[in-house]
């Protein structure tokens, strides 16, 4: 590793650890007791010691649907596309493993198969949605996305309110629990699903195997790298492009599921918890590499669980770490940028000097 | 059916109408300034973040100097950064604006609920009402127009002013230039970059103001995410007014209209009304399919009226970096 390769992985980390001391000072606490307390919360002190199984089953639970979004997103922006319509595929996954749950009766492997199964479709159509969108309509998948989401969270509104509505009371919480043959099974005591963590480890081997070993991915990062030119090279770039939206959608589907059948157990008005656009900046900070996607996933699903304990033991906003969440992505962007630019003028001064 | 059309029938009411246009200030000042800085070629995607920490800062200044005035300059300095850091990243440093603007947006909003959580809840310090006088004495167009607050008024100035300098001056025909076409408004002698880090950074300064509107005026006070989803919903005025300040104007006094008529069908269709508004997000995507159906727009060409209605053309450049070669 050379040094300003070190430089720039330390640069954003630097920046985070002074503006999070800076804010707790402003808050009034010593630096130390929150981070000992989001690690607590999440996986125990020390490190997967005296937590909880439950604690750390949640971490486990929210860290599934992440990782899952992230390795769609992987291979959306190796397509080249902002798919910020990765929560509206997150909801439309969970609507569509809810109307099984609710709906099918059959025992219960295969219930819960079909759960996942109508996640991965019911996402993977609203994500060719956007896509289509984009290559038949022209319609930026920016505004595509964000326009559909949207959409998806007014269909949950709509359904928990009317036509899934509690039996009884007239409530905007959600709907009924789930029968218990559809929810994902769990180890005793914690909501852990080894299925969904295997289901998501999968979904992050295929697509770092994608990108390491198919043609197919080589197409696609053709197509996401210059689009004409992979055009003019004969790669139908509008069916890679579709491609990519239903393969992110249909992982993003899944991660759906997983919220519905394996953490909430009901469909519920924030049912994506904003997961996708979490997964948007572990994207963004994992740089687009696969495996990168885990630790760094788990990290924010560790914030995401212990921070919820900061309000009440110390009395500081539990929103701290989705700030420090945000300062990290953003410096460390920049530490790549201010690379960039320095990669840039060495290259122009040594044209200079030729 | 009769309680939909009782709840249509009690939007043609003056008082509803007065109060649509007092309603409509936060978010009239954050879409002109979303439009400036879009036209200008640059996509200041943080708005739903930035505008709701530019809302806090706007009430917890004028909250601690008890000075109402002083929160609007606040508000608007928190929208100038967070637009300056948009433009530097992607100008100077070649980041995606996008991707700066969304990791912007996903930090302001957290920042805005962690410094103001002490603040929920703390007595507002609101906009003090000011009738023009005689003006506000003209049947209708008083009442609707002209008896509400220094804020609203200017609203609807800025509004006017922003259609009056893109269409009607040279800087304005340059600022469509830049966002248009860079290259051929950097040919003529425009400085393409410094101009965009200007109308980023006026774009910033209005929605910061936007921002302080709610909280000073339109929701008065502060609570956790007050404006959330206002910033996306302005994403998605600015593109259904096809980038044109006048048409998104009438689109947020339309999305005004929408939420008073949501809360008129309440009682009799919950559900329903709980829907309704987020109908600007399928009416932006709709805006966008029409610029690209060639059938319907060769229909269009018939009925020019209509097209200019119809059509919303994103500005040629937009989103994208422009360097010197």
């Amino acid at each position: 590793m050379t040094r300003s390769r070190l430089f720039d992985l330390l640069l954003p980390g630097l920046v985070v650890v002074v503006s999070a001391v800076a804010l707790l000072l402003l808050a009034g606490t010593n630096p130390w007791d929150p981070i000992r307390l989001i690690v607590e919360g999440s996986i125990g002190w020390p490190p997967f010691g005296a937590g909880s199984s439950a604690k750390v089953g949640d971490t486990v639970m929210v860290w599934v649907p992440i990782a899952l979004a992230s390795a769609g997103l992987i291979v959306t922006f190796a397509a080249g596309m902002w798919n910020i319509g990765i929560e509206g595929q997150i909801i439309m996954g969970a609507i569509a493993a809810a109307f099984v749950a609710r709906e099918v009766t059959a025992p219960r492997p295969l219930l819960i198969l079909l759960t996942i199964v109508a996640g991965a479709v019911g996402g993977l159509l609203w994500g060719l949605l956007v896509g289509l969108l984009r290559t038949v309509g022209g319609v930026n998948e920016i505004f595509g996305g964000l326009g559909l989401d949207f959409v998806a969270i007014s269909l949950t509104t709509y359904l928990i309110i009317d036509p899934w509505a509690r039996t009884g009371v007239a409530s905007t919480s959600g709907t009924d629990v789930f029968a218990d043959a559809a929810i994902l099974p769990s180890l005793a005591g914690s909501r852990l699903s080894p299925l969904a963590v295997v289901i998501a480890l999968l979904a992050i081997a295929g697509v770092w195997l994608l990108f390491r070993g198919t043609l197919y991915g080589l197409k696609l990062k053709a197509v996401g790298a210059n689009r004409p030119s992979a055009f003019l090279l004969g790669i139908p770039t509008n069916r890679f492009l579709l491609g990519a939206f239903m393969i992110c959608g249909a992982l993003a589907g899944i991660a759906g599921t997983s919220q519905a059948t394996g953490f909430h157990f009901k469909l519920i008005p924030s049912i994506s918890g904003n997961y996708g656009f979490l997964a948007i900046l572990v994207v963004l900070l994992a740089r687009f590499r696969a495996f990168w996607v885990i630790p760094i996933s788990f990290f924010f699903a560790m914030i995401a669980v212990g921070s919820s304990q900061l309000d009440l033991r110390l009395d500081v906003n539990s929103t701290l770490g989705g700030v420090l969440q945000g300062v990290l992505v953003l410096s460390a962007m920049f530490g790549l940028g201010w690379a960039g630019l320095r990669v840039q003028r060495r290259m122009a001064e040594e044209e200079a000097s030729t | 059916m009769s309680g939909f059309w009782n709840a249509l029938a009690g939007m043609l009411d003056t008082a509803t109408i007065a109060s649509i246009v007092a309603g409509s200030s936060g978010l009239l000042f954050a879409t002109m300034g979303e439009t400036i800085s879009e036209k200008a070629g640059v996509i200041n995607l943080s708005i739903d973040g930035s505008m709701m920490l530019a809302a806090l800062a706007g009430f917890v200044v004028a909250f601690q100097t008890d000075t109402v005035w002083l929160g609007f300059p606040a508000a608007a300095a928190v929208g100038i950064v967070a637009a300056w850091i948009i433009a530097f990243g992607n100008i100077r440093l070649g980041l995606n604006q996008v991707a700066v603007g969304f990791v912007l947006f996903a930090l302001c909003t957290e920042l805005s609920r962690f410094l103001g959580s002490s603040y929920v809840g703390r007595p507002p310090v609101g906009v003090p009402a000011w009738d023009i006088p005689v003006l506000s004495s003209i049947p209708f167009l008083g009442p609707v127009l002209f008896s509400h607050n220094i804020v609203v008024y200017l609203s609807l100035l800025t509004v006017i002013a922003t259609y009056i300098y893109m269409y009607w001056t040279r800087p304005g025909l340059e600022l469509q230039g830049i966002g248009e076409r860079p290259d051929a408004a950097h040919s003529r002698g425009v400085a393409v970059n410094r101009m965009r880090y200007w109308y980023t950074a006026l774009g910033g300064a209005l929605i910061g103001i936007g921002g302080a509107a709610f909280t000073l005026d339109v929701k008065l006070g502060w609570s956790d995410r007050p404006i959330r989803n206002f910033g996306w919903i302005v994403l998605a005025i600015v593109i259904f007014g096809g980038w044109h300040p006048l048409r998104a104007a009438i689109g947020v006094l339309l999305f005004g209209a929408l939420q008073a008529f949501a809360l008129n069908l309440q009682p009799e269709f919950p559900s329903f009304s709980q829907v309704l508004p987020s109908i600007p997000f399928p009416a932006m995507i709709l805006a966008l399919v029409i610029v690209n159906w060639k059938a319907l727009l060769k229909w269009l060409d018939r009925y020019p009226w209509l097209r200019a209605i119809l059509r919303s053309d994103p500005p040629g450049a937009i989103g994208t970096r422009f360097e010197v070669s």
